[in-house]
């Protein structure tokens, strides 16, 4: 799957320029707390989130995704879409809330990069 | 080759922040003269048609200016010829076809003012004039495109032997011991820069010719501990990256508050972040433990009241090394 077909699936609106459609995407992540997704993405992936703060990018930069997909249409402070340009990372808002984003992406045949946590959860 | 003009150095950088694209920039920087044929094949108003066709046909030309006693009348194209073709009328002298209202520039434009000529009037070619009226050159489409792709051709020349120099730094650079610095101040609360820092040394890191992977290590820790600077401490604080070709340390350090129960905050969960902070996307309580994940080895030092001290080591194996200097007496 690439970028192209990410944006169609989500219905998304591209918010940066010169962005490579054929950009490959090998898997998804949806998490709105960035050292979450630090935790455990793999690279190569779509961010899905809800976070629109130049952070969301930094995130994505060392975490080598591949595209972040902005949920329920929020439109993001022009320091992110500038941040994301300059990083060369695709910053598309979808309509779609995360719940329905990730279950069309997911249906379309796009794996989890979501790493299982190996520590027990909840060890109380 | 067509070159940059003299003084000018044209390099792709990492901080082309521009919404304009490369291109677009060098069509303002490439002057016409840079471009443009010089000692253009010209002919007179008085060549009979058939000899242009020949000369045409010969020099595989699609146009030649008309010149009297220098002096720039007009310019002949493959639309003039083909009128003359249809008119069968090849005994005719040039004066009769060609086009008499020649669009000129100066050599001294900027190539974007040829372009503009180019997109509005549908001519192939324009007339390179001093201002004098003497005719020095001619530019067609053709020109521009040569022209741009020689510029980028050197920018990433220029990238490349930049990069290579960086990557070989440490073998280059004579010591017992070689290492380099990076340091930066963090300011507290300073969510809009918050990450910059990582981003920059990040991208040291795989200019350096460092394995993405050891990037990516390196990038999330000090990521997590710049942002812990910025969210948790009263002053901001001090990070300082020492890069050995064997070896990446990272320190980080503040002067207050200092972390109550160390053991605590080393637990994945545990937050001390207050809702405006998880608001931003932080606090989500995997911040020390996303760092232990990615290095090697973690010391966290802090004292209520005095401040934290965190250093961080990444031991790189020698396929891994940074630089491509891994010491001698270091072999794995």
């Amino acid at each position: 799957m690439n970028v192209e077909n990410i944006i169609s699936l989500v219905q998304g609106k591209v918010l940066t320029n010169n962005i490579n459609l054929e950009q490959e995407i090998i898997g998804g992540f949806g998490a709105d707390l960035m050292s979450d997704v630090l935790a455990s993405i793999q690279p190569g992936a779509v961010l899905l989130t809800g976070l629109c703060n130049p952070q969301v990018v930094r995130t994505a930069m060392m975490a080598d995704v591949h595209a972040i997909v902005l949920v329920r249409g929020k439109c993001p402070p022009q320091e992110t879409v500038e941040l994301a340009e300059l990083e060369k990372i695709p910053l598309i808002s979808s309509p779609f809330g995360m719940f329905e984003i990730c279950g069309r992406l997911y249906k379309a045949g796009l794996k989890s990069l979501e790493g299982c946590i190996t520590e027990k959860p909840c060890n109380s | 080759m067509v070159l940059p003009p003299a003084g000018k150095k044209v390099v792709v950088s990492d901080q082309s922040a521009e919404e304009i694209t490369r291109v677009e920039e060098l069509s303002y920087e490439l002057k016409i003269a840079d471009v443009m044929s010089r000692d253009v094949f010209s002919i007179t108003p008085d060549m009979p048609m058939h000899d242009v066709i020949e000369h045409f046909r010969q020099q595989r030309i699609s146009g030649a200016p008309v010149l009297s006693n220098n002096t720039l009348v007009g310019i002949i194209s493959m639309e003039d010829l083909i009128r003359c073709l249809i008119a069968s009328d090849q005994d005719a002298i040039a004066e009769k076809y060609m086009t008499k209202k020649v669009i000129t520039v100066r050599s001294t434009d900027p190539t974007v003012e040829a372009m503009k000529l180019f997109v509005n009037s549908r001519v192939g070619r324009l007339a390179v004039v001093e201002p004098d009226g003497k005719l020095v050159g001619i530019i067609t489409k053709g020109d521009i495109t040569r022209g741009l792709l020689n510029a980028l051709q050197t920018d990433y020349k220029q990238e490349e032997i930049r990069r290579y120099r960086a990557s070989h730094l440490f073998e280059d650079i004579e010591s017992d011991r070689t290492s380099l610095i990076l340091r930066y101040n963090i300011k507290v609360n300073d969510f809009t820069h918050g990450g910059a820092a990582s981003t920059n040394i990040k991208k040291a890191l795989l200019r350096l010719g460092a394995n993405p992977q050891i990037a990516r290590r390196v990038g999330i820790a000090v990521y997590e501990a710049e942002m812990n600077l910025i969210i948790h401490t009263i002053n901001g604080g001090y990070l300082r990256v020492e890069i050995e070709p064997h070896r990446i340390s990272i320190e980080t350090t503040d002067d207050g508050p200092g972390i109550p129960d160390v053991s605590k905050a080393l637990k994945p969960g545990y937050s001390t972040a207050t809702e405006e902070i998880r608001e931003l996307g932080f606090g989500a309580g995997m911040g020390l433990t996303n760092i232990a994940r990615c290095v090697d080895t973690m010391v966290l030092d802090s004292q209520p009241g005095k401040g934290t001290h965190l250093k961080l080591r990444i031991f790189l194996k020698k396929e891994e090394t940074v630089g491509e200097g891994w010491p001698a007496n270091k072999e794995s």
